[in-house]
């Protein structure tokens, strides 16, 4: 990617949430951080409805063997370049269902992660932290 | 060989005042969009280079066509509106700087090109082979019809004040020669309509159920990605710029003098606020609010400029 393209990415991250069967708690927290308050517009940062238009996912929840294909697809299906962002412990290290039969792992055994943001929930912060931390990587 | 009026048609319509500088305008609106909804949230709202910022990250995104949708047409769509755009600005421009110059039946051929960005949708929007893409498209046919007859109804009350013409030219000569044809009640009502309107054209709240995020994940566009996601941002934000010239044209004494930006300030920030002060409507209330609401008001709109109220 270009160098305007990559200033562009940089300044208008889309977001599209993904709820990976989470128990919402993050997706509720990723809700807050859209609100008046912490008006992330500042930065650029607009939820997206659909995934073509999106430039991160903010992925929530345990992976499970039914939620896994799911993501994947959208993962797929979002125009690349995109950046992954795992929301919440769960996304990490499967938290409390780490001997869950049904959980499948971190995220990153199956899609490109770029940031982790630990916390159950994280606070909205933490997730404008972890954001600005994935894009300065770029 | 091209010739002199080839070289000047060309540049008319590529940079003054067609593609270039009103692209440039409409992103600049965009931005006050943004920022005075932000402002009536109590945020601080984006910075000034947001548009361009996201203009520039979608032209060099991946654009993605979805497996057996008409490719075709699911590209050329997104063309089409940006084309009627920029000869609309042509047309509309050309009208008030030389209202001498213009030809006869240009408001019409504009209410034609006006109708070209939501026909552009539906086709890009049927060819992508989605079905949450399928509703938006349905409910854009439906507003279109909806909005479309108090529309033409408002368009009537200045040809019938200007004493039958359709000339953007005569109509600008007749408003400055005996005043805007809004000052009056006829003025005002098609006034009225034509800004509901305008507000329907741009789907913005409450009229923008063809991309409602919530329920069908922004509708028409859902297939869209990249640079023709650009494009179709970019026609709007140039409607966004020529609706409300279009309505000073005919009814608020064209554009000719420098109180014709404050006017058209007042248009965009009035949509703007309507915009974030209304829930989103039902798609057959909006059909019964343009037909039996706004239709009716146009029905009395004329009837009052026939005795020149």
């Amino acid at each position: 990617m270009s160098k305007l393209g990559l200033w562009g990415l940089k300044k208008s991250p889309w977001v599209y949430h993904v709820a990976a069967a989470s128990c919402n708690n993050c997706d509720i927290e990723i809700l807050e951080l859209l609100t008046p308050r912490y008006d992330v517009e500042r930065f650029g940062v607009v939820l997206v409805g659909s995934p073509r238009h999106a430039d991160a996912l903010l992925v929530t929840g345990v992976i499970n063997r039914k939620s896994l294909p799911r993501v994947l697809e959208v993962y797929e299906q979002t125009a690349k370049p995109c950046l992954v962002i795992g929301i919440g412990t769960c996304t990490c290290n499967k938290h409390i269902f780490r001997n869950s039969y049904n959980a499948v792992g971190p995220y990153d055994k199956h899609l490109p992660v770029h940031a982790y943001i630990p916390g159950c929930p994280p606070k909205p912060e933490a997730m404008i932290l972890g954001v600005v931390k994935a894009l300065a990587k770029l | 060989m091209i010739g002199w009026t080839g070289w000047r048609l060309a540049f008319s319509f590529l940079v003054f005042p067609g593609f270039l500088f009103s692209a440039a305008i409409g992103l600049v609106l965009t931005w006050v969009d943004r920022f005075v909804s932000a402002r009536v949230q109590y945020r601080k709202g984006p910075p000034l280079f947001q548009p361009l910022a996201d203009l520039f990250k979608l032209l060099l995104k991946q654009t993605a066509v979805p497996r057996g949708a008409s490719r075709t047409l699911f590209m050329l769509a997104p063309m089409l509106g940006l084309v009627a755009m920029c000869l609309t600005s042509v047309i509309l421009f050309f009208a008030n700087i030389y209202p001498e110059g213009s030809f006869v039946g240009d408001l019409i051929v504009l209410v034609y090109l006006f109708a070209l960005p939501p026909l552009a949708i539906i086709l890009g929007a049927s060819a992508s082979r989605n079905p949450l893409s399928a509703v938006g498209a349905s409910r854009e046919m439906t507003l279109y019809i909806g909005y479309e007859l108090p529309f033409l109804l408002a368009l009537l009350v200045p040809i019938i004040r200007s004493g039958g013409s359709i000339r953007l030219g005569e109509l600008v000569a007749a408003q400055q020669a005996g005043g805007p044809f809004l000052y009056s009640f006829s003025g005002v009502i098609a006034a009225v309509i034509i800004l509901l309107t305008i507000q329907a054209k741009l789907g913005y709240v409450p009229f923008d159920m063809a991309e409602a995020e919530q329920e069908i994940m922004s509708g028409v566009f859902i297939e869209y990605s990249g640079a023709m996601l650009a494009v179709y941002r970019l026609t709007r934000a140039m409607m966004m710029l020529l609706l409300p010239l279009f309505l000073i044209t005919v009814l608020w004494g064209g554009f000719a003098d420098w109180w014709a930006v404050l006017k058209f300030l007042l248009i965009v920030v009035l949509v703007v606020l309507i915009k974030n002060t209304n829930p989103r409507c039902r798609i057959d209330h909006a059909l019964r609010f343009f037909w039996f609401g706004l239709g009716a008001l146009g029905i009395v709109a004329v009837a009052l400029a026939f005795v020149k109220l």
